[in-house]
């Protein structure tokens, strides 16, 4: 019955959203949802699937809610006009065009946005919008979180809690309630996504599943909002970054960087999709950082070999990036390029008064360490590369590091290719 | 008689597939795709990217350009066929052989009015 669980699955925020607009108590809306799902798998191999599962799971999943208030209130006599209709095939047209595109849009926002409730650590909003959005099991998110299942069950536990306290914004968003709530749920989708490109901790570097759901997430948000170019821009950037996921690790799970890829195994379908979003989304002249990070990641796309890259573009479309969304790890990365089309002094001087703000990053000591050996200066490479090895978040990073450390250590025991 | 076979699906579920599922049912596809073309009835194939990828452009005489797929439906048109078959009846039988071949969705034939592969015609 895969199709139906596939079914199920593309339904449930949508079915949620609405469940949860008329309920207003998430419990009792996750509820409903599952007995209407419990139904469709009794009903729907029998009589095929409904025309429209949507809007029959959403029926199903209201008539029971609807259903156990009354045996809860049994003394309570029934309005006529509300009766309970066995057989949802009948109403279910109707209803369907109730629920129109632009309620769809609200509830599903609404579902994702209850997610990334402010007081909740990044932690917690993931794992809820995993568990109450894309409905995967708490076993599933600890495996991805790599965490107990009784561990991850108290930590979705409290997060339910959480939300439920606070107040959920029921009212249909005005525009600029609606672009704030848009901006928390990709930030969200964002950091879902980055959760599984670089894991932040454990032995596993990528986790795909979870960046397959953020990509699944941003899909969903697009096709509400399709003409939202920062939408374009996150979907374009995941796109584009989760292409390369088959080149960035090794057959011994080791990190592989970005210009010894071996670009084939890059996903071209995917690619395909994400240049062509972010092409769409410039059109719109309203540059933003997914944007711009996508534009970064299709300059790389579109480099058929590391020695074409076009890194004078990258320099200037970083250029923007820090000028939209200041930070010391935009500078970091601009570094990169400068480094390329300038040398490693310059890139060296460039991030050198970062120290204090990156003083606990990875990559900050990763790319001095290797700035340093560019330059030959190998005993402060050395320091630079022990304090990433001790700042790193994943085994990988730890041993990509102790490799340039070896390369640093043949190096020295060969002074003549220090100078090179 | 060229008919076009354009395939309509739910993108949420054929995007909910898995790679593994994907990649199967694209061999088996392309195995009918190779039958068809060994008998000279196959034209151009195309699958298209998702909607959200879809510009509209609004006929008139400022013409309007959107974001998005023309048709808000249930299902999209998510990719096409072009066969060359003497009879309906025949052009019925080639998207059977597609339709056995996918999960779920649904094969339209339009039988095709004007068919110009390499521009206009001097």
């Amino acid at each position: 019955m895969a199709w139906i669980d596939a079914a199920l699955t593309s339904a449930r925020p949508q079915v949620l959203g609405a469940l949860l607009r008329y309920f207003r108590v998430l419990d009792a809306a996750e509820d409903a949802f599952q007995e209407a799902c419990l139904r469709a798998l009794k009903t729907w191999p029998v009589n095929g699937p409904p025309r429209d599962p949507v809007a029959w799971l959403i029926f199903v999943g209201r008539n029971f809610a609807l259903d156990e208030v009354r045996r809860r209130s049994k003394q309570t006599e029934l309005p006529p006009d509300d009766a309970i209709v066995c057989e949802p095939e009948d109403t279910q047209g109707e209803l369907a065009e109730r629920l129109d595109a632009s309620h769809y849009r609200d509830d599903i926002l609404r579902l994702l946005f209850i997610c990334c409730h402010p007081d909740l650590p990044v932690t917690q909003q993931i794992a809820l919008a995993l568990r109450i959005v894309s409905g995967l099991t708490v076993k599933e998110i600890a495996r991805a979180f790599l965490a107990s299942e009784s561990a991850m069950e108290q930590r979705i536990t409290r997060a339910k809690a959480r939300v439920a306290a606070a107040e959920v914004p029921f009212d249909t968003p005005g525009l600029a309630e609606r672009s704030a709530r848009l901006a928390a749920v990709t930030t969200m989708i964002y950091l879902i996504f980055n959760e599984g490109y670089s894991a932040s901790g454990g032995t596993a570097h990528v986790r795909v599943p979870l960046c397959e759901e953020a990509i699944r997430l941003a899909r969903l948000l697009l096709r509400l909002f399709p003409g939202e170019s920062e939408i374009m821009g996150l979907m374009s950037l995941l796109l584009l970054q989760h292409a390369r996921a088959p080149a960035r690790l090794n057959a011994d799970n080791g990190i592989v960087l970005l210009e010894d890829q071996d670009r084939s195994l890059w996903n071209r379908e995917m690619i395909g999709e994400g240049l062509a979003l972010v092409e769409k989304a410039l059109r719109h002249r309203r540059p933003g950082p997914y944007q711009v990070q996508a534009a970064i990641a299709a300059v790389h796309a579109h480099a058929p070999r590391p020695e074409d890259t076009d890194w004078e573009e990258i320099d200037r479309l970083y250029e923007i990036l820090e000028t939209l969304q200041p930070s010391p790890v935009i500078t970091l990365n601009r570094a990169v390029a400068v480094a390329k089309l300038r040398g490693p002094t310059e890139a060296l001087a460039m991030i050198e008064p970062l120290a204090a703000k990156l003083g606990g990053y990875f990559y900050f000591f990763g790319l001095k360490g290797a700035l340093l050996t560019q330059l030959g200066r190998i005993d402060e490479a050395r320091t630079a590369f022990d304090r990433a090895i001790a700042l790193a978040n994943t085994a990988a990073e730890a041993a990509h590091i102790r490799l340039h450390l070896d390369r640093l250590l043949k190096d020295a025991s060969l002074p003549a290719n220090q100078a090179g | 008689m060229l008919y076009s076979i354009l395939c309509y699906e739910s993108e949420a579920l054929a995007c909910g597939r898995t790679k593994q599922e994907d990649d199967a049912m694209m061999v088996r596809l392309r195995a009918v795709q190779r039958k068809l073309a060994n008998e000279g009835k196959l034209g151009p194939v195309a699958r298209l990217m998702p909607t959200t990828t879809a510009t509209t452009v609004m006929a008139g005489r400022e013409p309007l350009v959107i974001d998005g797929p023309f048709a808000e439906t249930k299902e999209q048109l998510l990719g096409f066929y072009v066969v060359d078959c003497p009879t309906l009846e025949e052009a019925i039988e080639v998207a059977k052989l597609l339709a056995r071949e996918k999960p779920h969705g649904a094969l339209e034939i339009r039988p095709v009015a004007v068919f110009n592969p390499v521009g206009p015609s001097k």
